[in-house]
């Protein structure tokens, strides 16, 4: 049976296949997974802010989508992956109640910021689940890539 | 945001927690009014929560949860939500609707039970807000209600993320609602911004 480590809030683990790296609850974090398919070294993020710059305590680096997607990308690179070969998959970034104050988009800024960084690292995105209203829980299934999401008004699936 | 630490001193938990107290028996009234019968309420509790662990009163951040929430604005500023686990919320639904329905998961339920929902929580926070108002001589308005049926964590991913641009943890004000038969657990979170606590502190020391 491979082993599944689960990762909180503002937090990262990285690993080698077959490790599953999951998450619970995502509202407007972002699961952020990213897979070097040759090495099989993959990681998963749950960021939830968008952007470290802005703030004062910077002190913890993996909260934030910019600084956490480096840091576990060197992670990574450290332990024999190539940034070349990475293959990221996103999910997240929900607005779960209907307030329309534009600061508190929170989900669609770390969207935002997500797909930023990525391109800044020209890391593709293959495929996303994000934005809407509706919280999810994640499993990153190391072994073939596999990002699954589950959500309480639909079936487990796989993008 | 301005740098600020959580330094909270005994005295200081004392007060927030009388406040929480007036507040919440307000709200326990109201709550009673709606309910036609007795309901309880745990000591209101001012906790200092890490992120990671604040699902845990909901059962865990995947479980089920319905979540009103109210933003509250002017003197003070922060969020209100009252968040029952699903068996709780239909319990409740069932009772105050009065319509011999058997609901089983709030997933399911109707537009109507969806305003009960935030008509409920409306309610009551508007006793405990008037309670604190009355106390501090503050004006607070308070939004209108909206309402999330998901999983734990992402409900409270709003006030979370708020706390998160100044560290890793929530510092929110709880009160546990209960009626006779357990059948009905809400829990009420105050949950101010750090300023707004500087606030209410300085209201009430000089109170004294």
């Amino acid at each position: 049976m491979e082993q599944i480590v689960f990762i909180g809030i503002g937090e990262y683990q990285i690993g080698v296949a077959p490790i599953v790296i999951a998450t619970l609850g995502l509202g407007s974090c972002i699961g952020i997974a990213i897979l070097d398919p040759i090495s099989r070294i993959g990681g998963l993020a749950h960021i939830m802010l968008p952007d470290s710059s802005t703030v004062s305590d910077k002190s913890v680096r993996s909260k934030f989508a910019d600084t956490a997607v480096v840091d576990m990308v060197n992670d990574m690179i450290r332990l024999g992956a190539k940034r070349e070969r990475m293959v990221a998959k996103i999910a997240g970034g929900a607005h779960m109640f209907g307030l329309e104050n534009d600061v508190l988009k929170v989900g669609q800024r770390n969207i935002i910021a997500t797909k930023e960084i990525l391109n800044r690292l020209r890391i593709p995105i293959s495929s996303e689940e994000v934005g809407g209203s509706v919280g999810r829980t994640v499993h990153f299934y190391t072994e073939n890539g596999k990002f699954q999401i589950k959500s309480v008004n639909s079936l487990v699936h796989f993008i | 945001m301005q740098q600020k630490k959580f330094v909270l001193n005994e005295e200081d938990m004392d007060i927030l927690n009388e406040i929480g107290n007036i507040g919440a028996g307000n709200a326990a009234t109201a709550l009673a009014d709606i309910l036609n019968g007795r309901i309880d309420m745990a000591v209101p509790k001012t906790i200092l929560m890490k992120f990671n662990d604040i699902a845990s009163i909901f059962g865990g951040p995947d479980n089920l949860v319905a979540g009103i929430l109210i933003a509250i604005s002017g003197s003070i500023d922060g969020y209100i939500m009252f968040i029952l686990e699903d068996k709780y919320a239909t319990s409740l639904l069932d009772l105050v609707m009065d319509d011999s329905q058997k609901r089983d998961t709030c997933l399911q339920i109707s537009d109507i039970d969806q305003s009960a929902l935030k008509e409920i929580t409306n309610m009551i926070s508007g006793s405990y807000i008037s309670a604190i108002a009355a106390l501090t001589q503050f004006d607070i308005n308070m939004s209108i209600p909206y309402l999330a049926i998901d999983m734990a964590g992402a409900v409270l991913s709003l006030p979370i993320t708020t706390y998160g641009e100044i560290g890793d943890s929530l510092l929110l004000m709880e009160t546990e609602f209960f009626n006779d038969d357990d059948k009905i657990i809400g829990h009420f979170l105050l949950v101010p911004n750090l300023e707004s606590y500087d606030k209410l502190l300085t209201a009430l020391r000089i109170g004294e």
